[in-house]
């Protein structure tokens, strides 16, 4: 057991440290207060993926054969955290490298691989994720939005909210129920944002601007060929793709440079001498550290060829507890930072009130950990 | 970075599951505040499992591990400060090792009884000397924690001085405070899961109650960070790593003692269910080393020095 980086791993993120020192615009810090799903900072975006993909980092965790440099599980959490301690620059695309990229590879047919891998691993493509609807949010399994198979092709009715990067995402992977069956009644297609009949309005969000959406299928055609697993597979390839997904933001690093940050202004301040702000301080260290060995510990299972299962939860619930101490740290002794003080802090916070809410409720999360890490009896339904 | 267990880790965490079997339950309606068993210590020292940490194959992390699993027994056994502190000093120092802090003789201390090795940390520097009867003093049978405890009398005024600074010192004992924490968390843990999936009332295992699952759940969040935490100080050894854990130990002790006891209702006020002995040892580890707030300044200062 090591808890070191390795010198080649060590190499790996100085080399992406060194890209992005050279490839950030000087004023980054305040351009990404934007949000990653922002007009300004997805057209950057655009851009900056298309250099980390022609300077092989933007897969370096995949197969040769498809564009990537062949490296591991660790270096995938390198770059993870080094992007978002930057405040995230590859803006909607880190999704790509997270879940959308790892569930293509697995589910997509060789069509659908052929079409989407060559965009996806060239930085030049923004999914958006379809997944809740008004009245299905943590009840996923409820969702309505029908699609009804007419010969070649699907038509779609009906109602997606709180999608993120819905405004510019090129394409949508969007959940329907094809029958009534509650979780073998639900499919997967994969639809043009700009096919006829979408319709895409902006929710105001504390995020950051353009990040929510809600988005209507009136008769939306989406040809069968589109239809990503079989007609009743979406349970389980969503559940492999939550799996990614809620490891894919290293939360736990983001907050804890947000920490030190604030430690800094304290310090500069002559602020970090009293014992209550040193103590508080820790207690946000030894959270986001916690966390961060949570998350080592899965990486390490993927290492080792394992399958991730619950554990994940675990890790992701200790990372929202992280994220939430430090936010409120800085609110309690750099309130300053949240009123334009700070654009990295500000940032940090912004981003922060989706840790414990997106890619399924941080309760969830707990229903998890109890039925299949703990093992305890069910509730009864 | 590697966080999985070697061969030979993987293999002593086996033999140890192998020679504790028998001690790993105790018969209900007969615990008693604190339990410990000679035989049982004499077989750990026999297989040389607390002196794990000096063999270079093995070293700190694994010491860690063994500790975190002995600490899940119910037995209460002296093996953090002789696994991970004592190859610090001196591996042949007797055992039972009890630490104690200079200048804080109204505390507790655990393991002590005469033949002891009692090891004073100040920061004058560390020493030790073997306890006496004058030295000691019975705590008597009100002692409500799960170890046995007594209380220091005096230091004499000859003790053996020992090569090792008082921050290095620190620093183990913290980190064998949060692996002993870890193995106690998760014991009383399984405790409290397989009872509250057991124990029916309005006609379903109160387990099912979102009430006592979620809080489960987030138990076992902190228990796992404990955990992880402990191995990282053991593997890095640095103060700042050291102090995390501890914190972490520590306040995790400290903010799910009674919801444990809580969730087995009734039951979790008597001493027919095992529980209480290792919650009762957690609060204990609680009171070591100033409590959390000096873990947390001491790791303040080492992560974020002047």
């Amino acid at each position: 057991m090591n808890f070191e980086w390795t010198d080649e791993q060590q190499a790996f993120r100085r080399k992406l440290v060194d890209f992005l020192a050279a490839n950030l615009p000087e004023d980054w810090e305040e351009f990404s207060k934007h949000g990653p799903a922002s007009p300004a900072l997805t057209e950057f975006a655009r851009g900056f993926c298309r250099k980390l993909a022609e300077n092989g980092m933007l897969f370096p965790h995949w197969p040769k054969d498809i564009g990537g440099e062949g490296l591991g599980p660790w270096e995938q959490q390198i770059l993870a955290e080094v992007m978002w301690e930057y405040g995230e620059p590859r803006g909607g695309q880190y999704m790509n490298v997270n879940w959308i990229g790892p569930t293509m590879l697995k589910y997509g047919t060789e069509g659908q691989k052929a079409k989407y891998l060559p965009q996806i691993s060239a930085g030049e493509m923004l999914w958006c994720q379809g997944f809740s609807e008004p009245n299905s949010g943590s009840d996923l399994a409820s969702l309505r939005t029908r699609a009804e198979l007419e010969g070649d092709h699907y038509k779609v009715n009906g109602q997606k909210i709180w999608t993120s990067y819905a405004g510019l995402a090129d394409t949508c992977f969007l959940l329907t129920r094809t029958s009534d069956d509650r979780k073998k009644g639900i499919t997967i297609l994969l639809v043009p944002m700009d096919t006829p009949g979408i319709t895409v309005r902006q929710i105001p969000s504390l995020i950051g601007e353009g990040d929510i959406h809600e988005v209507f299928f009136d008769d939306v055609i989406v040809p069968v060929g589109q239809r990503f697993g079989e007609e009743g597979q979406a349970w389980e390839i969503i559940g492999y793709s939550l799996t990614n997904e809620r490891l894919g933001i290293p939360r736990y690093h983001l907050a804890r440079e947000a920490l030190d940050r604030a430690v800094g202004i304290l310090k500069a301040e002559g602020e970090f001498t009293r014992e209550t702000v040193k103590a508080e301080a820790a207690r946000c260290a030894a959270l986001c550290e916690a966390a961060r060995t949570a998350i080592y510990a899965i990486v390490q299972k993927r290492v080792d060829g394992g399958t991730v299962g619950p554990e994940s939860s675990s890790a992701r619930y200790a990372t929202v507890q992280a994220e939430r101490a430090v936010g409120e740290f800085v609110v309690e002794y750099v309130p300053e930072a949240l009123a334009g003080q700070s654009a990295f802090l500000q940032m940090h916070h912004q981003r922060g009130i989706v840790a414990g809410i997106a890619s399924g409720a941080a309760e969830i999360q707990l229903n998890i950990i109890a039925s299949d890490v703990l093992q305890l009896p069910r509730e009864p339904r | 970075m590697l966080l999985s267990l070697s061969e030979d880790q993987t293999q002593i965490l086996d033999f140890i599951d192998s020679l504790t079997r028998p001690y790993a339950t105790v018969p209900m309606h007969d615990v008693s505040f604190a339990l410990t068993s000679d035989d049982l210590d004499r077989e750990l020292v026999e297989g040389g499992f607390l002196d794990v940490m000096a063999m270079e194959e093995l070293g700190a992390v694994t010491a860690a591990l063994v500790v975190e699993k002995l600490a899940r027994l119910p037995f209460a056994v002296e093996a953090a400060a002789s696994a991970l502190v004592r190859p610090l000093l001196d591996p042949e120092l007797p055992r039972p090792l009890c630490l104690v802090e200079e200048g804080s003789l109204r505390k507790p201390v655990r393991f002590l009884k005469p033949g002891a090795t009692v090891v004073v940390v100040g920061e004058g520097g560390v020493r030790s000397f073997t306890a006496s009867d004058e030295h000691v003093r019975s705590a008597g049978d009100e002692v409500l924690y799960g170890y046995p405890v007594a209380f220091l009398t005096s230091v004499p005024a000859e003790t053996r001085s020992h090569d090792v600074t008082f921050e290095r010192l620190l620093t183990a004992w913290r980190g064998a405070l949060a692996a002993e924490a870890a193995g106690l968390l998760a014991a009383a843990l399984a405790s409290v899961t397989t009872y509250v999936g057991e124990r029916k009332q309005f006609g379903r295992a109160i387990a099912t109650f979102q009430a006592l699952r979620h809080r489960l759940a987030e138990i076992q969040v902190a228990t796992n960070g404990v955990y992880w935490l402990a191995l990282r100080a053991a593997m890095t050894g640095t103060a700042g790593d050291a102090a995390l854990a501890a914190l972490h130990a520590q306040e995790t002790a400290k903010r799910v003692g009674y919801d444990f006891h809580q969730f087995l209702g009734a039951m979790g006020m008597t001493l027919e269910h095992p529980l209480h002995l290792w919650t009762y040892r957690l609060k204990l580890l609680t009171a070591e080393l100033g409590g959390r707030g000096s873990q947390a300044v001491a790791a303040a200062d080492a992560i974020w020095p002047d």
